[in-house]
């Protein structure tokens, strides 16, 4: 799993969805891959305002990232983001994976397990 | 009357495939709406592969038609008339100034009939006929600068002379390729109900999928609207409930469909779980949902949850571990009507989708029992187009939805599901849960 998409994954529990704990998700025993993939600034200049930058920072710093800003960077039409910012920011979003390891949730503790990049949300029956 | 320059008004003679008819119109407004260019159609009929339609420009009209799936090209209209005589005297009268422009310039010159077949020296004939156009250029059959078409439309086969003629100057071809290219007999990793391609790709230009988009699939399935998706440059995310389906075995899987058409970098990720269950956090930030939803028949159409209302709701511990945790661990699902399905796509649309964000799902229905007002609705959710594609007893549609502007309305989707839960509970069959599914079997009887 990317670190791109864990920031729009919570707990799949219902109950879960109106605690501030749910989300993010809390990697455990992540095993990392990075894996090069074409770089496309207009794709990261597109979805930085649709990222939860808290969340970001708490899943990066979980994974070992303590670099990020403590502030989304705000591009404006006098000041865009620079290339190396895009650049930082493509390889944290989209070439950082999870390939091993687990999810769980801050609220319910419920544990998701992520095996060769495929995370597993699928819940047993006592928490549908 | 004819102004020529590339920023002028122009009429044009689009040529289609003839086939997906009801779909062909969708799709040019679908890539009208997403490259804003506003498509006026003078003359379109689902009969015939020929139409024209008014653009503000030849720049938009190379733009419009160049990654449609079921336009063949789009061409300068010349002229159209019910026969050559006519064709020529308009030819003649109406296209003289742009003989000027042609000069010394290489060239081709074709002639198509459609319902209709010319000899290799009736073909030769016909082109003679327009060597008053001046043409002298020399003729290029590989690279040439200019492309000339003659179309004819005969009624049906048996018909001597055709009903209308056309010549046209080629503009720009569409996508057709493509549908070779991502044909299911040559791709990696394809399972029963993999859509083909060239409606996957259809769905992907109706859902105006385009470079730094992001295309989400719920119901991803062997991923076949995810490569159409990313073919146009989107970002795609696809899950599934069925954990088999999404990892593929023996290195054949959704991945491997993404290297084999070069595109793993635009595919972000799959995962496994149940829409109705969904991980996915209420925030609007997928641009695009493609989804050919399960109606029951070659796969099943399940949530979560056990069958029985009354079991478990302790975790299950096996051996000192929680079961859930263990290898091989499968939970237990529950059969769940398609009208409730389509309910639930409807409303994570809602929830998920950017203002203008597009919704395109394909619904079956048996042909008797389907009128307008099955279509299912949404207050946040605009009816953009219904498109059928017909089978021998039944049909499906794909339907397709913009996300209104403003937030989405809580309290209404909040009542709706409330509505829908409820006769869930109880212990049914999948027939009972889905008439679709229940009539299929039955091989669509008429109700008597
Ligand atoms: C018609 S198939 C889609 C096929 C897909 N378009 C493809 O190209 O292979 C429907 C899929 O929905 C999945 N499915 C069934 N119930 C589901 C649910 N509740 N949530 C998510 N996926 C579900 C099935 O496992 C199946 O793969
Ligand atoms: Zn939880």
């Amino acid at each position: 799993m990317k670190i791109l998409t864990s920031n729009y994954i919570t707990c799949a529990v219902k109950a879960c969805k109106s605690s501030t704990l749910s989300f993010p998700l809390h990697f455990q025993d992540a095993e990392l891959v990075q894996e090069e993939v074409d770089f496309n600034a207009e794709f990261i200049v597109g979805i930085l305002p649709r990222i939860e930058w808290d969340a970001l920072i708490v899943t990066a710093a979980e994974l070992g990232f303590t670099n990020l800003p403590a502030q989304k960077p705000e591009p404006t039409e006098e000041a865009p983001l620079g290339e190396q910012v895009l650049k930082d920011l493509h390889k944290l979003l989209l070439e950082t994976q999870v390939t091993e390891g687990k999810l769980v949730c801050g609220n319910c503790q419920h544990i998701y397990n992520i095996h060769q990049g495929i995370a597993n949300f699928l819940l047993p029956n006592h928490l549908v | 009357m004819y102004p020529f320059g590339e920023d002028d008004p122009v009429k044009c003679l689009v040529y289609f495939a003839q086939i997906h008819e009801t779909f062909r119109r969708a799709e040019l407004d679908a890539l009208g709406e997403l490259y804003g260019i506003n498509v006026e159609w003078e003359d379109y009929s689902d009969n015939s592969p020929f139409s024209i339609i008014k653009l503000a420009s030849r720049r938009e009209a190379r733009k419009l038609v160049g990654r449609s799936i079921l336009a063949k090209g789009i061409y300068e209209l010349w002229g159209v008339a019910p026969d050559y005589n006519e064709l020529h005297k308009f030819v003649r009268v109406n296209t003289a100034k742009m003989w000027p422009s042609c000069m010394g310039k290489s060239f081709k010159f074709y002639v198509e009939a459609f319902n209709g077949k010319r000899s290799q020296s009736e073909q030769h004939r016909i082109i003679e006929q327009f060597a008053y156009l001046g043409l002298d250029g020399s003729i290029s059959m590989k690279n040439p600068e200019m492309t000339f078409n003659v179309m004819e439309e005969y009624k049906n086969k048996h018909v001597k002379a055709p009903t209308r003629v056309f010549l046209g100057r080629l503009l720009a071809v569409g996508s057709r390729h493509l549908v070779d290219t991502y044909d299911l007999k040559k791709r990696h990793y394809i399972g029963t109900t993999s859509m083909d391609a060239e409606l996957g790709l259809i769905t992907a230009n109706f859902a105006l999928t385009a470079p730094g988009k992001i295309a989400y699939d719920p119901f991803v399935g062997t991923g076949s609207f995810l490569v159409s998706c990313s073919q146009f440059g989107a970002y795609t995310l696809g899950s599934d409930i069925d954990g088999r389906q999404v990892r593929g075995k023996k290195g054949r899987s959704v991945l491997s469909n993404f290297k084999q058409y070069g595109l793993v970098s635009t595919y972000l990720d799959g995962f496994v779980s149940d829409l109705t269950n969904t991980p996915l956090r209420k925030t609007r930030f997928l641009d695009a949902i493609v989804c050919d939803p399960p109606y029951g028949v070659r796969e099943g159409l399940r949530v979560l949850g056990s069958r029985d209302p009354e079991k478990a709701k302790e975790p299950v511990v096996r051996d000192g571990e929680l079961r859930y945790l263990q290898d091989g661990y499968i939970p237990p699902k529950r059969p769940y009507s398609f009208l409730a399905m389509l309910d639930d796509i409807l409303q994570f649309a809602a929830d998920h989708l950017v203002s203008g964000g597009r919704l395109c799902f394909w619904m079956p229905t048996a042909n008797e029992d389907f009128s307008q007002l099955d279509i299912p609705t949404h207050p946040e959710l605009e009816i953009v187009s219904v498109c059928v594609q017909e089978f021998n007893k039944w049909s499906r549609r794909l339907l397709t939805y913009s996300r209104k502007k403003g937030d989405p309305i809580i309290e209404q989707a909040a009542s709706r599901s409330a509505e829908i839960a409820e006769p869930e509970k109880k212990k049914v069959t999948a027939d009972e849960l889905n008439t679709f599914r229940k009539k299929y079997f039955e091989g669509f009887r008429p109700v008597s």
